[in-house]
């Protein structure tokens, strides 16, 4: 939203990164990201089927959790996003089961229930703030478990639904695995343009003050209901592609602990950086899986581990980056703040 | 037809009556005060007319309209913008930020038009970058506008919460204690500032302790106490008041700005 200075002869191209809302370096960032995700890893782990797997698992992983980013964009901790990725997992499962829809049509049906249900769950429940909002999102994972375990005929109760169809063209771990990355690209797209647009302002002016926005005239229940839902479609989504990666869904397969556990990532990640649950996610599930050969060992060094993050870092892993660039950054930074009356300095 | 009509307001918390039967009418392009000792309701009266409270009986009316029980969002809509008592603004972002993003009002493209950058959409933001520069040069933050908000010195925070209020453009602005905690010269820089936003054809009702300031200021002052309306008139009418001087039990004539 800040305009940037920039030497005039570059913005004609920066133009268009500048309406997605980034920046030259984040722009080289993301490419390099991309290149390492969509060549160099099939490249060297292409027949690799247990990495690949577990890249696959820890992309998907990370698709649900940047849900979880945009509701803690307007301040609210959302331990729910298990109970929208079952929702979605679901739809998907009994849609391609029983009706022999494509997954095609399965995924983006499923994130629309998905956002659907949250917009109306969240309607009443967004009222609610801090812990509270906390607790009852913790509830609502455990409630839409009960649901889908007492669901009949209709969700095969305990034993769930098996043998979903795998996506037609995709039926190899290195299938799988670029098909998660490319959906963990788009998300990230998504929610980029989300949180850099006008409407990330509006979230990021609830979080800091929902009375205030209403002063101003922000309709606050709305963009409330907004956030949600595209946090739940976001989770419905991710939880149609589990259902078609591991062909099966149970009301065990998506319980508190995941919930809590997409929010950690972002947590651990840092919240103020889109990419921070995708690192929290990628750090915290392969850290665990590096911790392997602990053995008897592994959760609880991984339990130790995560304290010390919280500790060192309580504003994510992403914040070392931040703290790097302030450091070499204030001197330009001084400068380009000439124009400022002279009065007391920002830092 | 008033801008804004006061009509019959009552306001009980339980046993507590907060106001008590208070009505009065504010004009296109004047500046009222509501004064009174403390505890005598003005706040509460405040978030009434905002719409942020409910009042138990009685109406607000706008333009002729009620706006009694709408949500505070389409208060502002109407043209019904209030500043709050402490430095209340978006404390992390950047002076400019909390501007632009008050324009919220002004938005001309669609959510999905937003979500896309739609050439409207695009223009807006432009539009509110310079809008929101003016309003800040305008009220003196010029020079700190890329500051963190959280980092400016209080004198300026006001001025920031006025400038968010100013950027939606309201038909009444209704400020909250706007010269509490200030000192002389910066009252004086106040006053005008309050001045200078009727200049602009904003109409301003404001709620304040400050007698000198009110005084100054006022071209009708409304004096509450204990809930009840017990004055209404010019500044000074009310110096003169016998009902007036008593409700403030006593005090010497300085502090009622004689």
């Amino acid at each position: 939203m800040q305009s940037v200075r920039r030497p005039a002869a570059a913005t004609a191209e920066l133009s268009a990164l500048a309406r997605l809302g980034l920046t030259p370096a984040g722009a080289v960032w993301i490419t390099l990201l991309v290149l390492i995700a969509l060549v160099a890893v099939p490249v060297a782990l292409g027949n690799q089927p247990y990495f690949l797997n577990v890249l696959t698992n820890t992309s998907a992983l990370a698709f649900i959790s940047l849900g979880v980013w945009v509701t803690f964009s307007i301040g609210r901790i959302n331990i729910a996003q298990g109970a929208f990725a079952m929702i979605g997992g679901y739809t998907t499962a009994i849609l391609s089961t029983r009706y022999g829809l494509s997954f095609w049509l399965c995924l983006p049906l499923s994130a629309l229930i998905a956002a659907g249900v949250g917009a109306l769950i969240g309607w009443p429940i967004l009222r609610l703030r801090g812990v509270y909002f906390a607790m009852i999102t913790l509830s609502l994972t455990e409630a839409v478990r009960l649901a889908f375990l007492n669901g009949g005929e209709f969700t095969q109760g305990a034993t769930g639904i098996v043998n979903i169809p795998r996506p037609a063209g995709i039926d190899s771990p290195l299938a799988f695995y670029l098909f998660a990355v490319v959906l963990l690209l788009l998300g990230l797209l998504a929610v980029w343009r989300l949180s850099t647009s006008r409407i990330g302002w509006v979230f990021r002016s609830l979080r800091l003050n929902e009375e205030l926005a209403s002063s101003i005239g922000i309709d606050i229940a709305r963009y409330r209901v907004l956030a949600f839902a595209f946090s739940c479609g976001l989770g419905g989504l991710g939880g149609a592609f589990f259902a078609a990666f591991l062909q099966n869904i149970y009301p065990a397969s998506y319980s508190v602990i995941d919930s809590v556990n997409f929010m950690l990532y972002c947590f651990l990640g840092g919240l103020d950086f889109v990419l921070g649950p995708v690192v929290g996610a990628f750090v915290l599930v392969i850290g665990f899986e590096i911790l392997h050969g602990l053995q008897q060992y592994q959760s609880l060094m991984y339990g130790v581990l995560m304290i010390g993050v919280i500790l060192w870092l309580p504003n994510g892993i992403l914040s070392l980056r931040l703290r790097t660039r302030a450091a070499a950054g204030s001197d330009a930074e001084v400068a380009a703040s000439s124009d400022a009356a002279p009065g007391p300095t920002a830092r | 037809m008033s801008l804004l009509q006061v009509d019959d307001v009552s306001k009980r918390f339980g046993g507590l009556v907060a106001i008590d039967r208070v009505s009065f009418e504010v004009e296109t392009g004047e500046i009222v005060s509501v004064i009174g000792p403390n505890g005598a309701g003005k706040s509460t009266l405040f978030k009434v007319i905002t719409s942020f409270l409910k009042p138990t009986a009685g109406q607000v009316l706008f333009e002729g309209a009620p706006i009694t029980g709408l949500q505070p969002h389409i208060v502002a809509r109407r043209g019904v913008v209030r500043t709050f008592q402490e430095s209340t603004i978006f404390k992390e972002m950047t002076a400019l930020e909390n501007v632009v993003v008050a324009h919220h009002l002004r938005v001309r493209a669609g959510t999905p038009g937003i979500y896309f950058a739609t050439p409207t959409a695009r223009a807006d933001e432009r539009r509110f970058q310079d809008s929101a520069a003016g309003i800040l040069e305008y009220l003196g933050l010029g020079g700190v506008k890329h500051m963190p908000a959280r980092n400016l010195p209080h004198g300026y925070l006001r001025a920031l919460g006025i400038a968010l209020a100013l950027a939606t453009e309201p038909r009444l602005l209704l400020l909250d204690e706007p010269f509490a905690g200030m000192n002389t010269e910066e009252k004086e820089r106040a006053v005008e500032m309050v001045r200078g936003i009727r200049e602009r054809g904003v109409t301003v009702l404001l709620v304040e302790h400050d007698m000198p300031s009110v005084m100054r200021i006022s071209d009708r002052i409304v004096v509450l106490n204990f809930g009840r309306k017990i004055a209404e008139g010019g500044p000074d009418q009310i110096r003169r008041d016998p009902t007036v001087i008593e409700a403030y039990l006593g005090r010497e004539d300085e502090e009622l700005g004689a």
